[in-house]
């Protein structure tokens, strides 16, 4: 799989999760996983004012 | 127990709770903030009980009321996800409550929020009503930088960064103090040490095993009870004098750093007290008819 931002060859995990959110080894941008079958990813929705914890 | 576990993205945080179930065997459903739509003609929704970890204040906020008022029971209540979310409310808990925190003052005009600032004293913090992570957190060393910084405010800022909430400035020892609670109990509780003022994890503070027993445990757990109780990351500060202060309580707690750092298997402790809940509660009306005591407005 590769990043969508820098097309560098990502090794994800076997127990990806729909939505979990993964960073690109190379460039380090966040990417969320849109789906596990079939696989894609997505550069991460921009953080949010109400975000947080 | 019909459990549902509410998430917008699933971070490291996410996974590690599904892991525990999954390891448990535990059947739950994932319900997607983002994807959810609400018929609220439906009084009822398939789930006993609900572990909230969305990363929205404001989805949480409304997902939570929606469920309550069909009986299901939240990890943690909208009323203290409401508390801890907007820290007037969380201020007012803890002053209620007679936990020590740093002094805070509340104005609404650029104006006001100066007089305020000068009450308290240079340097003197602000922030926003509704914000986490250390965002929009503001330390403001004199007049220069207070009047630049209300006016951006004053004109940039939502109707909601026009609500000035002003505290002393806290000398740390170069560190703060998180506490996690989880239910009754303080389970351990990590320094985090930073070179710049804001020491939160996302801002790049490292994290050390602190002591939960002690003052440090006893006052989390007063700041848990104060806002509601439940699944609770209390954040202190140590003052020059060596009181501890409370300075917030975060209610979707983040604890990826502080597993190896203290030892403690937080997810499962977490787990724990969810699998122990009572499953549904009575219908609720919305509104927090479980929440804390009314906001009286404290008058400088």
């Amino acid at each position: 799989m590769n990043c969508p931002e820098c097309e560098a060859t990502i090794t994800l995990s076997p127990d990806l999760l729909d939505g979990e959110i993964i960073q690109c080894p190379d460039c380090g941008v966040e990417l969320e996983v849109l789906s596990t079958e079939p696989l894609a990813l997505a550069l991460a929705p921009a953080i949010e004012e109400d975000w947080g914890e | 127990m019909r459990l549902g576990m509410l998430c917008s993205r699933i971070r490291v945080e996410e996974k590690l709770l599904i892991t525990e179930l999954n390891r448990r065997g535990v059947c739950y459903e994932r319900i997607d903030d983002g994807e959810i739509v609400f018929d609220l003609a439906q009084r009822e929704l398939p789930f006993d009980v609900v572990l909230e970890r969305s990363i929205s204040f404001g989805r949480s906020l409304y997902t939570l009321q929606v469920l309550e008022a069909r009986g299901v029971r939240c990890i943690n209540r909208a009323a203290v996800v409401a508390t801890c979310g907007d820290k007037l409310r969380t201020t007012e808990a803890l002053l209620r409550a007679g936990v020590a925190t740093p002094r805070t003052l509340l104005a609404f005009t650029p104006e006001a929020a100066i007089e305020a600032i000068e009450t308290l004293g240079y340097p003197a913090v602000l922030k926003p009503v509704v914000g986490s992570w250390g965002r929009m957190v503001t330390r403001v060393n004199d007049r220069d930088a207070a009047e630049a910084v209300l006016e951006q405010l004053d004109v940039l800022g939502s109707w909601q960064q026009h609500v000035y909430y002003i505290q002393e400035h806290i000398a740390k020892p170069g560190r703060d103090i998180r506490a996690f609670v989880v239910g009754d109990e303080p389970i351990c509780a990590i320094y985090r040490y930073s070179d710049h003022w804001i020491t939160n994890t996302a801002r790049g503070a490292r994290a050390e095993n602190c002591s939960i027993e002690g003052a440090v445990g006893d006052l989390a757990l007063r700041a848990a009870q104060a806002v509601g109780g439940g699944i609770l990351a209390v954040d202190l500060l140590e003052t020059h004098d060596g009181r501890l202060l409370v300075n917030e309580v975060n209610h979707t707690m983040e604890f990826r750093n502080s597993i190896d750092t203290t030892g403690v298997n937080i997810p499962a402790r977490i787990i724990d007290y969810v699998l122990n809940q009572e499953p549904r509660t009575q219908n609720l009306e919305p509104g927090f008819s479980q929440s804390v005591a009314p906001i009286t407005l404290s008058v400088a």
